[in-house]
Parts: C-alpha cells; sequence; structure tokens
C-alpha cells in the first residue's frame, strides 16, 4: 500500500523528467557536436574538443555577412512594425468610432491567415514591380506580414494605459501625436519591447520569405545561408553546421530571456484574447 | 477655417490619417496578393517563356487539372494528417499533459522542465529541422540508441516520413500549447477541485467532470490557432524530409513551392495557393467566431 502510495506521487516527476530528456537531447546533439573536432550525426562527448567550428563561422566573410543582413531585415521590419501600429492602433483605443469592433475583429482575421500562400502572388509582384532581390521591398514584406498581429498587440498595451493623462496633455494645447509620443509611449516601454521582440524572432527565423524573394547569394540573410550551407557542406561538416545553428540560435534565447516578462504580459494579452 | 478644423478633429478622418501607413502596407502586401492569388489560379502564368509575360484566363483548367492530380491528393491527405496528428492532437495533448502533470509541483523543477520544453519552442525552424535531421538519420542518435540495446536501426526519415515531420513539429510546438494550458488550468477556482476531493472523485474523475469541462472554452480557441499556424508550415517540412521520399511527406505548401518554382507553373501553383488561403480563411472566422463567444 505504501509502495504504491509512492509511485503514485513519483509517476508524474518521472513522466516528466522524461519529457524533459525528449525535449533536450536534440539540441545536445548541436551542442555537443558544435566542440567535437571529429563530429559524426550521432550524440557524442566531444572528446577532441575543439573551438575550431566557432571559429571558422565567426571568420568567414559570408557567414557573417548573412548575420549583419539577418540583422538588417529583422531589426528593420520590427522598427517598421512598431511605429506603424502603434500609429493605428492608437487611435482604435482611444476612440469610439462606429463599426470599431468590425475592424479589430478584421485585424484578427488577417493576422490568421498563412502567409505561405500568398507568396507565389508576392513573387509574382515583386518581379513586375521589379522589385526581386531587393532587401527594402523584403523588408516591408516582412513588416506587412507581421502588421495585423502587431496592431493587434499595441491596441491591447495602449488599452492598459489610462486615457486620463493624455487628456491634460491634449487641454495644455499638446496634439494627438505629441500625447501618444511624450504621454503613452514612455508609459508603454514593456508592450512596445515586446513587439520588437516577437517580430525580431519571428523575422529572424523567416526562412520562406527570404528565400523566395532573394535570389542573389550576397545578399541572403543567416536563415537561409544556414540551409545552403546544410545542401552544400552539411552532410560533411557536422561540427560547422552544429556551430552555425548554434550561432544562429543564440541571438533568439537571449531575446527570450530579456523578454520573458514582458513577453508573459503579451503572451497572457494574445493568450486571453479579451477584445 | 473653422469647418477645416472640425474636419481635422474628425475621429474618422485622424483615425484614417494615423491608419495609413498601415493601409497601405496590408493593401499592397495582402490584400492586393490575396485578389492576384484569385485572379491568376485562373490563368496559365509561367515563370519562363511566352506564358510568363502574355498569360491568358483558361477558366477553371487549373482546378480541374488539380483534381486529376494524383500528387495534388497525396499532399491534402498529407496536409490533413499533418494538421490533425500535430497540431489538433498532438501538440494538444502533450502540452496539456505537461501542464497538467505540473500543477502543485516544486518550483525549480517546474521551472527545469517548463525551460526544456520551451528549447524546442524558441529554436528557429530551419535548426529544428538540422537537430532533427541529426537526430533521425540512419547514423544518428536515435539509431545509435536502439542498436545499443540490441535493436535494428530504422531509416526513419525515409521509411517514416510522415510520422518523423508530425513528431518534430509536436516538438517544436507544444510549449505553446503548455503555455495556453498552464493559464487555462490556473484560471479554475481552488475551491472547485477541493470540494470535489472532498465528495471523494478520483483524479480520473475530477479531470474528466471538472477540469476538462472548465477549460473547454480555451481548448478549442487554441485548437483552431494552432491547426491555422500549423496549415502555413513550409521550412520544417522542406529541410527535414524535402516533402520526400517522392511526395511522401509533401503538404500542400510544399506541393505549391514544387509546382510554382520547380516546374515553373505559376497559375497552376497559385491555384493550389488558393487552396491553402481558403482553408486558411475558413480556420481563421472559426478562429474569431470563438474568440467572440469565448468572452
Amino acid at each position: 500500500m505504501k509502495f504504491k502510495k509512492r509511485i503514485k506521487i513519483a509517476l508524474p516527476y518521472i513522466i516528466l523528467s522524461l519529457i524533459g530528456i525528449m525535449f533536450f537531447i536534440p539540441l545536445l546533439w548541436m551542442i555537443f557536436a558544435s566542440f567535437d573536432k571529429n563530429a559524426t550525426l550521432s550524440i557524442e562527448w566531444p572528446n577532441d574538443f575543439t573551438f575550431d567550428h566557432w571559429t571558422q563561422i565567426f571568420t568567414d566573410p559570408d557567414i557573417l555577412r548573412a548575420f549583419v543582413i539577418g540583422v538588417f531585415l529583422s531589426l528593420g521590419s520590427s522598427i517598421v512594425i512598431v511605429i506603424v501600429s502603434a500609429l493605428a492602433a492608437y487611435p482604435l483605443s482611444r476612440f469610439h468610432i462606429k463599426h470599431k469592433d468590425s475592424i479589430i475583429l478584421s485585424i484578427l482575421f488577417l493576422s490568421g491567415l498563412p502567409m505561405t500562400a500568398i507568396m507565389v502572388p508576392v513573387y509574382q509582384m515583386f518581379v513586375f514591380f521589379n522589385l526581386n532581390d531587393s532587401l527594402w521591398a523584403t523588408l516591408l514584406f516582412m513588416s506587412a506580414a507581421a502588421l495585423p498581429y502587431g496592431i493587434w498587440l499595441m491596441k491591447n498595451f495602449i488599452d492598459s494605459v489610462p486615457v486620463s493623462l493624455e487628456e491634460s496633455a491634449w487641454i495644455d494645447g499638446a496634439s494627438m501625436l505629441v500625447g501618444l509620443r511624450k504621454v503613452v509611449v514612455p508609459l508603454m516601454k514593456p508592450g512596445i519591447f515586446t513587439v520588437l521582440i516577437f517580430t525580431f524572432t519571428g523575422s529572424w527565423g523567416n526562412f520562406f520569405v527570404p528565400f523566395i524573394l532573394i535570389q542573389s547569394v550576397e545578399k541572403l540573410p543567416a536563415s537561409v545561408t544556414i540551409f545552403q550551407f546544410f545542401g552544400q557542406h552539411g552532410m560533411v561538416f557536422y561540427g560547422q553546421l552544429a556551430a552555425f545553428s548554434f550561432v544562429y540560435t543564440i541571438p533568439v534565447v537571449i531575446l527570450y530571456f530579456i523578454g520573458q516578462k514582458y513577453m508573459s504580459q503579451g503572451f497572457g494579452l494574445s493568450g486571453a484574447t479579451k477584445g | 477655417m473653422a469647418q477645416r478644423r472640425a474636419l481635422r478633429n474628425n475621429p474618422y478622418i485622424k483615425t484614417l490619417i494615423f491608419g495609413s501607413p498601415a493601409i497601405i502596407l496590408m493593401l499592397l502586401f495582402i490584400l492586393g496578393p490575396i485578389i492576384m492569388t484569385i485572379l491568376f489560379s485562373f490563368t496559365d502564368i509561367a515563370l519562363t517563356g511566352a506564358a510568363a509575360k502574355e498569360f491568358e484566363f483558361v477558366g477553371f483548367e487549373n482546378f480541374s487539372r488539380m483534381f486529376k492530380d494524383p500528387s495534388f491528393k497525396t499532399s491534402v491527405i498529407n496536409t490533413i494528417i499533418f494538421l490533425v496528428c500535430s497540431a489538433l492532437i498532438g501538440q494538444q495533448v502533450v502540452g496539456f499533459l505537461i501542464a497538467y502533470l505540473m500543477k502543485g509541483k516544486a518550483r525549480p523543477f517546474r521551472s527545469l522542465i517548463g525551460l526544456l520544453v520551451l528549447a524546442g519552442w524558441i529554436t528557429p525552424e530551419i535548426v529544428v529541422a538540422f537537430v532533427w535531421f541529426a537526430f533521425l538519420s540512419d547514423d544518428g542518435t536515435l539509431n545509435t540508441i536502439l542498436e545499443f540495446v540490441g535493436m535494428e536501426p530504422v531509416a526513419w526519415l525515409l521509411n517514416f516520413p510522415m510520422v518523423s515531420v508530425v513528431f518534430v513539429n509536436i516538438w517544436h510546438g507544444a510549449a505553446f500549447c503548455m503555455l495556453m494550458y498552464q493559464a487555462a488550468l490556473d484560471d479554475i477556482p481552488q475551491e472547485i477541485e477541493e470540494a470535489a476531493k472532498i465528495d471523494g472523485a478520483n483524479a480520473w474523475h475530477r479531470l474528466w467532470r471538472i477540469t476538462l469541462p472548465m477549460i473547454k472554452g480555451s481548448a478549442v480557441t487554441n485548437m483552431v490557432l494552432v491547426t491555422l499556424q500549423t496549415l502555413g508550415v513550409f521550412t520544417l517540412i522542406f529541410a527535414l524530409t524535402g516533402g520526400g521520399p517522392g511526395n511522401k511527406s509533401t503538404t500542400l505548401p510544399l506541393f505549391m513551392y514544387d509546382e510554382a518554382f520547380v516546374n515553373y507553373q505559376l497559375g497552376y501553383g497559385t491555384a493550389i495557393s488558393l487552396v491553402i488561403l481558403l482553408l486558411g480563411i475558413l480556420l481563421s472566422l472559426l478562429y474569431i467566431r470563438f474568440l467572440k463567444t469565448d468572452d
């Protein structure tokens, strides 16, 4: 009897531990192989410990350029999203206009659509306007694709800032734009960081969009370069592939930890989704 | 002058002015392409050659070709398997199981397991594909383990491509469901469970009679949302199996890519896009419908 009870208490711990191991083992390969001189596809403790794979990644000018382009696309599109979505969300949060609920629902509807489905016509459009292979146009498309969700998040954050503060600013003669910039923005820094981190992470990991819209090898961001590296050398240089993957994953992990406290707020807003 | 000021203070005009950058971006890059998807799916437009510049409307030809195409049928079936097994069931069950078992456990243990599960979610899709390629390949970790315990190695990606991509997508997405269900479970008032406990209901009964009915609303909304997100998955399958071997793990997004960019049949590829888009529209409408009733 006592034994049975003990098992009952231990069982959840055992199942959760097994799940935890299942989630970690595949990633462990990336960590070990990146330091292993004779890395294979199987997880092995790096007996021949080396930093060579890491130095090779950090000294390869093509890979470094790909990281810079990745930062340009991700940071650029997330800044565009923060500014444009804050402007659009502000009146939606503050004004009592007719059909406001329908507008907000339409934005939510758009945020749900799979952008994968429109990539073929977007490619045609880019070819038609001679925009294909343009990093700026790709940046704008990435911004637009994540914009509906950005507006939705931003509106929730602006809703949480009391309107009374701006009203006193308006009485003092400030315009709406000044009210937004001087009163609302400083108060909703957590919200802005959430949107920034969220969209940066999304763009950083986005492979399909630059894969379709960018053709020149020297314009490709890290998400696509890493795939080409895998196709060309990945089958042989496992250690370098692992190190490349590791380096490419680190910014997202750091951003996650920086944004964790903001993220949980943002997650609550998107998860509870009280419109 | 007064009239102009009144116009400037009109909330509709102001909303329009403030929203104009967003409206322009979304019209140009989302609504425009959606309309083009509908139009081009009725043409014979191609990526190269004569049909690239001078394409013609061909009526329902793309669609009749699609319904006769055995590859289309395969990719529809694969898409359904992928959505149902990984999004609708897999991620939900795993996410719920983790959230449910974690309830009331010691803090450090909870944080550690939560962190491990979240690691699979934070990792970019392309890296997820690589690490699982290593794990499942012929000389990979899984076969090393199997050989260690005296079993025959299996060519997972070749012989079980759909099982592999479904499993990997569960691994990648379970954390999102875990967070959703943790929030939903935290919302259940403790008194209700306590009362049921005192009334003698065992853990199994409490789960089926109290916990599950109480989180039903958020569970349904979450199911639709995750299915919607999974519909657009391309990178994970593309980098892990490439849709193969043959077309054994080709879902609709991969089929669309193959026809449009590998076979240069943009018109046909766009017709496939339209199918994905219509599915997305349907699911998205369902999603906002559930959101409204969830309130």
